[in-house]
């Protein structure tokens, strides 16, 4: 019986080289190396190690909000207020250190501030479950950012790089890698094998397919719902430490966009916003494919106004391809969405 | 199975025309000019002219676009490569991304305007320490991240200048507003405070400075707060829009709700905009306004470039150099414990001179 | 069976309740500045705010059908832009004429969304997500990253936002052109097969298309309306403001989308009403006029903002679970 989910309940799966090579997977990879070649063959620059890894520090920051949104919108649902968590732990953090708070605790506290941004949004959709997680955040998102410009108004709060060891954590590497790139690396997998090897995550692709039905079978949907919004409010507040720490001070105005941002990596990674399918990895190479292609024509100098169009375009179109009626001999039915 | 086949060898062929296509496209798609950005094969330094690289404050605004104009056609003159970078956005995120794009083309000098005074340290000292250039230009950044910086006019003479213009057009006294950009502009906050220090003077004891609006440079945030500044304060007499953006607002509101007799306007503004709103009778709401030639700055800022790349100057006071047609000039000591290089005085336009000035930019 | 006319029934319905709110909102702000409700303010709210009220009637119909549109601000000003170019450079001057080519320039890209929408199959946040950056690119990209000031565009096109000669000197001609569309459209969506249908494909997909109706072209009608919709509000906008930026309408979507919302549409389709979208961007519009009219901190205007969106929609979410209780209750023999 074939399912939406990105996993048949067939016990015996075909894991022929054939069925590898054409999952969504491969053709991100593809896409990746195609990226690559391109890059590489336009700028003499482009293909030093040390160039690369300083590279990824440019989107890295970016991508642990997509960690977290993967299983939002696995869940079917989706996030919008993440760039407005952002502003707000940071101002937050970079207030309580303006205040003689130790670093270290401020960071305890950017996190803190970034659960309980989630905890706002969770909280809002799991009693009114009526109402549709686009608009629940789209309110906090103006909410947050709004409480961040009362805290700060126009000023910049900074200083922060004083603190030698903050600044590190953006700025410092092991040889050519970043810290920020081991700690990313981490994450990434453990946020892949939770979604993949556990109950939790297998729960997550459950409700993304059929809510009730998962509600009936069992599952506390609300309580893991509510968990998924308060690490998306952590994971942002992770950005928001990194982002600080690129820039050694913060503003209310920071981060702006990235939401868009994120959810066009979690899609083009395979995972459809309808809920229910996808998988993690997709995620993860399509965050470096749009790093990377960002990187490669910001090195020619191509203007911003040309990368939108062909960031916007290589979207609509990865997601456009399997679904021209050749959708039916894809693995994956694609269901249609309205 | 053969279509699948099919579907994917298709996938890849669109997207590599995609992706080879645009990178071929985009010598022409950027900058006005043709005074050429530099391609891949050249971005490095070449014998004759050097690579000079300008990152404006954000895209699509023509006063950077006429800046980068300047820029572009200084470093022809110097025989150099020019590279123009707008971020998208007038954030300090984007600038960093490109300020660590042009260090990996390894370009000669770097000349920006800031979107944040503070936040673009790290990011330029870490281009400094790899022998790169650094100035700022048209709006500052602070003084550990910059050489020097050039900036369009001084912060004092043009808090001088505007509050005389206040003083003259009101009358001698009344009510008066500020229309500014964005709150966190660097240079919108110099021109501020200094026009408020001057009017601890005496002279202009009966002014009354009501509030600071901020339009954030977006026109039709700038509409709503100059239509909420005529609501709150029905005695106003003068508004004073240090911003391109504020001012075309402003000037358009007050001519539509018929006001341009009784509140008038100045500030800072684009000839080229504001043409239609300049006038000494009432229908027109802005006796005269002030502003520099954007074209010069990005001018004067590669000359400045390249006479720091070629160890001309160092970014210390008292240096001079020569600046190809604008002359001589001189490293002034600025506000900030830094130095600059000021291009000129405010230049005044009225509805004598603005219809000759108002193709130029 | 006898249909009587409840005035619990009125009470308790949607619309209701939003005018309530709105009322509690125009007293409040009339106390504390004692100049909101004058004729002429709320003449100039009209104004500004029409081009946004005139853009919740088409996404209501988006958001009816269980879709969504976050690419109009790119819409409004790719056709704006084009217009205006084209203005610049004489090839146009009528007002009509420059409606026209706004209007079918913004059809056209509202056509192609549909089109990947519907044939393509792509999910409408993506899509539109995707055609959000490259309408934008190309409006740049058109322009040259040039505006179009005031003295390149003709005169009597100026004026068409500030004269009344449409309606023979009683209302703003903008104001009139909102009042038009949502006329239209009211009638469209409550008295013809068309407007039913729309309503259908938003309850219950599957259920709509096994009653002959079909789906796609219901779709591409919606975003091609939207369109035309961003088109009409990129000439109007550009009248307005006397010039064209290339940023134009960025992030107009979110307030779209907000007032349709609060108007009582639902985000999952089916739901929704022309005179609850009326009152709903009437808050927006409201809320945008009045707060800095009463004197807030311009760093709190987006906070209260927010606050006021999630309030509006808490109370939409109480207000229809009573009406569910309620009418439960009316079953009970």
């Amino acid at each position: 019986m074939a399912t939406k989910s990105g996993r048949t309940i067939i016990a015996t799966k075909e894991r022929s080289w054939k069925t590898r090579l054409l999952r969504w997977e491969s053709f991100l990879i593809l896409i990746f190396i195609l990226v690559n070649i391109m890059n590489a063959s336009i700028s003499p620059n482009y293909l030093s190690v040390s160039g690369l890894f300083t590279a990824t520090s440019s989107f890295l920051e970016k991508a642990f909000i997509v960690l977290p949104m993967a299983y939002v919108l696995i869940l079917g649902e989706i996030d919008i207020s993440v760039g407005s968590t952002v502003a707000l732990s940071a101002v937050i953090m970079s207030i309580a250190f303006g205040k003689g708070v130790p670093m270290g605790a401020a960071l305890i506290i950017c996190l803190l501030v970034g659960a309980c941004c989630g905890l706002v949004n969770g909280l809002i959709l799991t009693r009114f479950t009526e109402l549709a997680p686009m608009i629940v955040t789209l309110g906090t998102q103006i909410l947050f950012r709004g409480i961040a410009e009362i805290l700060l108004g126009d000023q910049a709060s900074g200083g922060l790089t004083t603190v030698t060891w903050f600044s590190n954590l953006y700025w410092g590497s092991i040889g050519p890698v970043p810290y920020m790139f081991i700690i990313f690396i981490i994450c990434a997998v453990i946020f892949g094998l939770v979604l993949h090897k556990t109950t939790y995550g297998r729960r997550l692709y459950a409700i993304g397919s059929n809510r009730i039905a998962s509600q009936y079978a069992g599952v506390s949907v609300q309580r893991i719902r509510l968990s998924v919004y308060i690490l998306t409010g952590l994971f942002s507040a992770v950005t928001a430490i990194f982002l600080a720490a690129r820039m050694g001070s913060t503003r209310s105005n920071i981060a702006s966009g990235y939401e868009m941002e994120a959810i066009s990596m979690v899609v083009l990674g395979g995972i459809s916003s309808a809920g229910g399918k996808g998988n993690f990895p997709g995620a993860i190479i399509s965050i470096f494919i749009i790093g990377f292609l960002r990187y490669g024509l910001g090195l020619i100098n191509v203007s911003s106004q040309v990368m939108l169009v062909i960031i916007g375009a290589l979207l609509v179109i990865a997601v456009m391809i399997p679904n021209l009626n050749l959708g039916r001999y894809f693995k994956r039915s694609r269901k249609q969405e309205a | 199975m053969k279509k699948r086949v099919l579907a994917v060898l298709l996938c890849v062929a669109m997207t590599s025309a995609l992706l080879f296509g645009c990178g071929g496209s985009s010598d022409d798609s950027t900058g006005d000019s043709g005074t050429g950005e530099s391609t891949a094969a050249d971005g490095n330094a070449e014998a004759g002219g050097g690579t000079y690289a300008l990152i404006t404050k954000a895209s699509g605004n023509p006063y950077n676009e006429k800046e980068a104009a300047g820029f572009e056609e200084a470093v022809a003159e110097l025989g150099g490569t020019a590279i123009v970078k707008h971020p998208e956005k007038a954030t300090a995120e984007d600038q960093i991304t490109m300020i660590n794009e042009l260090v990996a083309q390894g370009v000669d000098s770097i000349a920006i305007a800031g979107n944040d005074f503070d936040a673009l340290q790290p990011a330029l000292t870490a281009a400094m320490e790899k022998g790169i250039k650094v100035s700022s230009v048209d709006s500052n950044v602070n003084t550990d991240s910059r050489q020097t910086f050039v900036n369009q006019a001084g912060n004092n003479e043009i808090g001088q200048t505007l509050m005389d213009a206040v003083l003259d057009i009101s009358g001698g006294e009344g009510q008066w507003a500020i229309l500014s950009a964005t709150s966190q502009a660097a240079n919108q906050n110099a021109w501020i405070e200094s026009m408020k220090k001057v009017m601890e003077d005496d002279k202009y004891a009966d002014l009354e400075l009501v509030e600071v609006a901020y339009g954030d440079d977006e026109y039709q945030k700038s509409v709503d707060q100059t239509q909420a500044l005529l609501q709150k304060y029905p005695d106003l007499k003068v508004i004073c829009a240090p911003t391109t953006v504020g001012i075309m607002a402003a000037a358009k509101v007050l001519q539509d709700e018929g006001l341009s007799g009784t509140v008038k306007l100045t500030g800072l503004g684009l000839p080229s905009e504001m043409a239609d709103y300049i006038g000494d009778d009432d229908d027109h709401s802005c006796p005269y306004m002030y502003l520099w030639n954007p074209i010069d700055v990005g001018y004067l800022s590669a000359y400045t470039s390249a006479a720091l790349v070629s160890g001309d100057i160092t970014g210390a006071g008292g240096e001079t150099f020569s600046a190809g047609k604008l002359g001589e000039y001189t490293i002034t000591e600025a506000n900030d414990g830094g130095t600059e290089i000021i291009v000129g005085p405010p230049f005044k336009f009225d509805s004598s001179n603005i219809d000759e000035w108002k193709s130029v930019y | 069976m006898e249909k009587k006319f409840s005035l619990k029934k009125l009470a308790g319905s949607r619309e209701m309740s939003l005018v309530i709110v709105l009322i509690i909102l125009c007293a409040f702000v009339q106390f504390r500045s004692g100049s909101f409700l004058s004729a002429k303010v709320i003449n100039d709210m009209f104004k500004n705010y029409s081009i946004t009220m005139l853009l919740s009637l088409g996404m209501m119909c988006v958001l009816l059908i269980g879709g969504i549109d976050i690419s109009i601000g790119s819409t409004i000003a790719l056709s704006g832009m084009s217009m205006a170019l084209l203005m610049r450079d004489s090839v146009i001057s009528g007002t009509l004429t420059g409606f026209v080519i706004a209007v079918v320039t913004g059809a056209i890209c509202g056509f192609v969304v549909s089109l990947v929408i519907s044939k393509g199959k792509v999910p409408p946040i993506i899509a539109t997500l995707g055609f959000m950056n490259i309408y934008r690119g190309i409006t740049y990209l058109v322009s040259d990253s040039q505006w179009v000031a005031a003295y390149q565009i003709p005169e009597t096109f100026k004026d068409f936002a500030q004269k009344k000669y449409l309606t023979f000197g009683l209302i703003n001609n903008l104001i009139t052109i909102m009042i038009v569309c949502y006329i239209i459209f009211f009638i469209v969506m409550k008295w013809t097969r068309t407007g039913r249908k729309i309503y259908a494909v938003g309850s219950n997909a599957e259920a709509a298309e096994v009653s002959g109706i079909k789906l796609d072209n219901i779709k591409m009608l919606v975003y091609t309306v939207m369109g035309a919709l961003c088109g009409l509000a990129g000439a109007m906008w550009v009248s307005v403001y006397a010039s064209a930026q290339g940023d134009m309408a960025t992030s107009i979507e979110m307030d779209v989308i907000a007032s349709c919302v609060i108007g009582g549409v639902s985000l999952s389709g089916g739901r929704g009403s022309v005179a609850g979208v009326f009152l709903g961007s009437l808050t927006m519009a409201i809320i945008g006029k009045t707060l800095p009219l009463i004197g807030v901190s311009q760093f709190w205007q987006s906070a209260i903002k927010g606050l006021i969106i999630i309030a509006a929609i808490i109370i939409n979410v109480l207000a229809a679970r009573m009406l569910d209780r309620n009418s439960l209750k009316g079953r009970e023999m």
